[in-house]
Formats: C-alpha cells, structure tokens, sequence
C-alpha cells in the first residue's frame, strides 16, 4: 500500500486536502452505485417492460402490465384462482411461515434470554451454545436437518422404537412447513437471543433490590418488572424476524425444494425460478415480484425505524 | 466433581434453599445443548460412516465397520461373523460366499475347515472404525478441491476489499467535513434497507454487462461496499483523538499516509469484528451465487453442496463429509473466538 503514497501525495496537491474526502469516499461509492442504485432503477424498468430481451433498452415498455399478470386472481385468498398461482402460494407460504416463525422466534428467544441472565455458572458457555447454531450456513443447517429426519433417520428411529410408525415429514405438507419453522428457528435463535439479553442487562439493577426487599414474588418481578422494560427490544426482535421471515430462501429452499408441490414454496423462491432457474428466464415477471416485496420490506423497516426510535426515548 | 460444583451452585448465594426455577433453568440449558450441538454432533458422527452403515435402520450412534480377515487360500479380504454353529457353539467364521439362505463359511484359524450356515445364525463382527474414504474419495471424484478453493477465494478476497473500501469511506465520512457529507451518509443508510433479495435480477445484468457472469468476481463485487462494515468503522474511528490527525498533518503527512498509518493500526479492533463477519458472510452465502454462476467449475461450496444432495440422493456417506468440511472453518471460528463473537453482535447489532 505504500505504492499509494506517492500518486496520493500528488493528487492531494492538486485539489487540496479536503476534497481528498471524496477521494475516500470513491470506491465504496462506485460499489454501491454499480451494485444497489443502477440495479434499483434497472428494477424498476424491468417490472414495467416485456420480452425476453436482458437489456433494458432491448425491452419493449409494457406499463402495468407485468403487476397486472401478477394480481390478476379470482379470489386472492385462494392462489388457484390465479393466472401467477405460484407467487400466491409464495405469498400464502411466506405469510404463514412468518407467523409462526415469528411468534416461535419471540417464545424461545425470550425464554433463554431470561435463563440465561440468571446468576448461572457458565452463563458465557450457554450463551455460545444458542449462539453456534447462527454462524452455520444455510445449506449445511438444512443438510444437518434433512439427514435427522429422512425417512432411516435419527428421529424415526426415535419414533420407531418408542413404538411409532414412521413418519415421511418432506412428503406430508404440514410437516414440511413445521419443520421449516423449526429449522429456521434453530439457526437464527441465538441472534436474536442475544438483542433480549442485552435490554434484560440493560435493566437497572436496583429495581430488582427494591422487589427483593418488598419480598415480591418472582413471577410478579417478572410481569411488573421484566417484561414492561423489555419490550422495546422485543419490539426490535419482532420487526427484524418479520424482515428476515420475509426474506426466507436459502434453509427452506435446501431443506424441502419449495415442495412437497408448492407447500414451503416461498416468495424470493418464486422469484429465483422466475428470473433464474425457469427455461424461460421471465425478468419482468420477476423483477415486478421483487418490486412488490420491496414494498413489503419497506414498510417493515419504517416500522424498524419507528420501534429504534422509540427505544432511544 | 464439576458437575457437582455446577448443580450446588445457588442462585442467592449459599444457604437459601434452591428454588424451582433454578432447577428448571439447568434443565432448560441442558436441552438446549442437547438440541444445539446435538445434531451437528451427530453429522459428524454420521459422516465416518461407511455406506452400508448409513442404510442401516434404526442407525448406530458411533460409525461401526464390519472386520474383514484375509484368509489362506482366499483371493479377497472376506467378512468376519460371529456364528451359532448346529450343536450350540459359537464361533468367529470368515464368510466366503452366500448362496440364497445359507452361507458358506470358513474358520480363519484354520481354512481347511468349511461350514454351511443359515443366514440368520450369523451375526456381523463389528468394531469402531472411520470410514476416512468418505473424506478422501471426493477429492478424486469431483472437483472437490476446486469448489474448496473458490469458496476461499471468494471469501479471502472479498474480505479484503471490503475492508479497505469501506475503510476508506469511513475514514472519509469520520474525520473530513465536506459539502455533500449529510447525502451521502444518507445514502449509506438507503443501502442498508436494500436487501439483495430484491435487485437479483438487475445486479444479474450488471454484472453481465461487465463481462463478469459465471466468473468469481461476480460473487465477490456486488457484496463488497456494506453499509454496516462503514457504519462499524466510522462509529469506531469517531472515538480516536483529532490532536493525533492534527499533529501529523502538522508533520506533512499526506491524507493517505494519516489513514493508512495513523488511523488503520488504530481502527484494528473494528477492522477484525468486520473481518470477523464478511469472512461469515462471505463463506455462507448462498442465494447470489446460485443465481449468477452456472457453470460447475465456478462453483463455490454451498452451491456445489446444493447441487449434491440433488444428484447424489443415495450418497450420503460423501454429501455427509462435504457438509462437515464446509462447516469445520465455521465451528473453528468459534471455537476460537466465541466470547468474542457474542459480545460483538450483541453491542453493534450486525448479523
């Protein structure tokens, strides 16, 4: 790097010290350019341009009617009726999957983060333990999975020797999704884990002292005391996992394929087949789907944004 | 004795009497070890095992290899059973063959000796082995090494651009007053709300029109500048001394010379948590390169992974290892530095 010096030395005597702030600033922002807002602009022309044609001016100006395909439905609570009934699958999936990843997310990572602030030995080492599972990739999370409960594996052979029968869980579809849920919520626990450790450690103290000299009994520390002053930060853990959930591709998409037929199939699922994997790569049709989840995510950060800025209050 | 020393331990110092919860709380913990390590714990296990070992139902938990014996006279290396012979003894016979129900057997002590058993009079003799072919035979039968290297590649050289770019735009909006500073620390924040879920497809054209598709490049590019690496920098590099800055531009140090000698070494705490992450991120990511790279050469190790458990449904013993080789940096890093790691997220707030 010290090749630099010398062209930097030059540079800076021609347009003065403090201009070298842009100079600084260049790289990263021909990066982001290139890489988030060209593509955002080129989105936006793809969701309201046809063809097959991948550049932009190639592609013939089609206005609405990519959104138009997307919601054309007969009833959009049921995804049969529709022309895309695969991005109302994805949408039914992910909003289902959301729900309940959610409010599993919020349980578990509650209940251990109030375990884990207990005068514990080993309180680190737990910590570490609920946390490992965040590090791991998605592929090899849902590979861990997928070997446990294939049709030979561990947990069958549980259930066979406690006297079940065994059960294909990637062939029935309420098993898929649970273990969809499931999976998700082993991996990302331990994040959001620690965002609840970190409000309970937050609390003062001497709140606790004062319920200790009151003789207050524990569950009553804990409604009256825990839970209000922690909510800010599960206002935070509920609003990220939203977004996350949102997001969810990668452990579903290896755990189960979107299937068994379309019943973990998920909305950036949906997408990836349409722009990617499809023979017939539909750019429009995807870049109009992922313009819709935008909007979703969007509003799912102002929220973000509103809960962070409660919390500062 | 630690186990002891563990369960004794009372939550409001010695004398009061453990309360219900302290019991339930241990107990929760030790399910979720069970449930967290559990399984990866079991891939491991599962992955020394040998093909036929992996079939069997319900499954053993350590990776068990039926003993083989060379025996006088044989040709090949022939399995050894513990065998219930007619009149009610039992012995160690090397099975030469089976024809339908019976097997034909032979004494390995003594190969003269010949016996004709039916099959379920014999059981295997087994005994703890690893079966390291799960491990060595990718390497020649596909381009294991290769998928190895790009994902290293990948991670290596991503990592290091990331650090200097987003280093250098930190510094920039950390130490300078410029006009513009306010749009494009906004413009940071904007980045931070786009997930790459949502422009796959025109990033896709980008890096097309660049020349890059099916290249490494294309994976390590677009992930580079993050909004958070310059957010973690800057907050960091607002903390140092604005004399230190002052005095060496009193010394005719160039604004390159401050950053990289001055700022950078001071920065290195913040540099490694960010390392930390993009070497995380990088390693694990998975939805972009499986939509820009196609062809099997370019492959990173989560994708190849991927592509194997299509093909190979029946393979398990070699999609089994593979899995633990991808995680093994992983689960090193954490060995390694996991106070580290917890403390870090938990004060930024960055996954």
């Amino acid at each position: 790097m010290r090749l630099f010096d010398p062209p930097m030395r030059r540079l800076q005597r021609m347009i003065g010290a403090r201009r070298m702030a842009y100079v600084f600033l260049l790289p990263n922002f021909v990066f982001f350019g290139l890489f988030v807002f060209l593509p955002i602009g080129i989105n936006v022309v793809f969701s309201v341009t046809g063809g097959t044609a991948l550049f932009p001016s190639q592609r013939p100006y089609v206005g609405g009617e990519q959104f138009a395909h997307l919601f054309d439905c007969g009833s959009y609570l049921d995804p049969a009726t529709c022309r895309e009934d695969h991005f109302w699958r994805g949408v039914a999936n992910t909003a289902k999957f959301v729900v309940f990843q959610v409010t599993a997310m919020v349980a578990f990572s509650l209940v251990t983060a109030l375990v884990l602030n207990m005068k514990i030995r080993g309180r680190g080492f737990f910590r570490a333990v609920y946390f490992f599972p965040v590090l791991l990739s998605p592929v090899v999370v849902a590979l861990i999975w997928k070997w446990i409960l294939q049709r030979d594996g561990l947990l069958n052979a549980a259930i066979t020797t406690l006297g079940g029968q065994k059960i294909l869980f990637f062939v029935d579809p309420s098993w898929a999704m649970f273990w969809a849920v499931f999976v998700s919520v082993w991996a990302h626990m331990g994040f959001y884990t620690l965002i609840l450790l970190a409000g309970l450690q937050a609390i003062p103290a001497d709140l606790y002292e004062a319920a200790e000299m009151d003789a207050t009994p524990r569950w009553r520390v804990l409604t009256h005391i825990t839970l209000p002053l922690l909510w800010p930060n599960m206002i935070v853990v509920i609003v990220l996992a939203l977004i996350k959930g949102a997001q969810t591709f990668d452990e579903v998409f290896v755990l189960t394929g979107g299937g068994p037929g379309t019943a973990t199939l998920m909305i950036v699922q949906y997408i990836y087949e349409t722009g990617f994997a499809s023979q017939v790569q539909n750019f429009g049709l995807a870049a109009a789907a992922s313009v819709v989840l935008g909007v979703v995510l969007f509003v799912l950060t102002l929220l973000q944004f509103a809960a962070a800025r409660r919390k500062e209050i | 004795m630690r186990l002891a020393v563990l369960l004794g331990q009372r939550r409001n110092g010695p004398g009061r009497p453990l309360h219900w919860t302290d019991v339930a709380a241990y107990a929760y913990l030790a399910l979720g070890v069970a449930l967290m390590f559990g399984p990866v714990l079991w891939l491991v296990l599962s992955s020394f095992k040998t093909q036929s070992a992996l079939l069997e139902f319900p499954p053993s938990l350590l990776p068990f290899a039926q003993v083989e014996v060379t025996v006088p006279g044989q040709p090949q290396k022939l399995p050894l059973f513990r065998t219930t012979l007619p009149d009610g003894s039992v012995r160690e016979l090397a099975q030469v063959r089976r024809i339908g129900l019976v097997a034909q057997m032979v004494d390995p002590a003594d190969p003269s000796k010949q016996f004709r058993v039916a099959i379920d009079k014999r059981e295997p003799v087994r005994r703890v082995a690893l079966a390291t072919e799960n491990y060595t035979e990718p390497l020649q039968r596909f381009a294991f090494l290769r998928f190895l290297f790009n994902s290293v590649f990948v991670t290596v050289v991503a990592t290091l651009i990331t650090l200097l770019i987003n280093s250098m735009a930190a510094y920039a909006l950390a130490v300078y007053a410029f006009p513009g500073k306010q749009a494009a620390t906004l413009a940071v924040i904007g980045t931070l709300m786009i997930p790459m879920t949502i422009i796959l497809v025109p990033v896709y054209l980008v890096i097309t029109e660049l020349g890059l598709a099916n290249s490494l490049w294309a994976v390590i590019l677009p992930g580079a500048a993050t909004p958070t690496g310059v957010f973690l920098l800057r907050q960091y590099m607002l903390t140092l001394p604005k004399d230190l800055i002052e005095a060496a531009r009193m010394d005719k140090a160039s604004e390159w010379q401050i950053y990289w000698r001055i700022v950078m070494p001071l920065t290195l705490p913040a540099l490694a948590v960010l390392a930390i992450f993009s070497i995380m991120w990088r390693w694990n990511e998975f939805l972009w390169p499986l939509a820009v790279l196609t062809k099997t050469e370019v492959y990173t190790l989560q994708i190849a992974l991927n592509a194997f458990q299509g093909e190979l449904q029946t393979q398990w013993h070699y999609l089994l290892a593979m899995t633990v080789v991808t995680l093994a940096p992983v689960a090193l890093v954490f060995v390694f530095l996991q106070r580290f790691i917890t403390t870090g997220i938990g004060s930024t707030g960055m996954k």
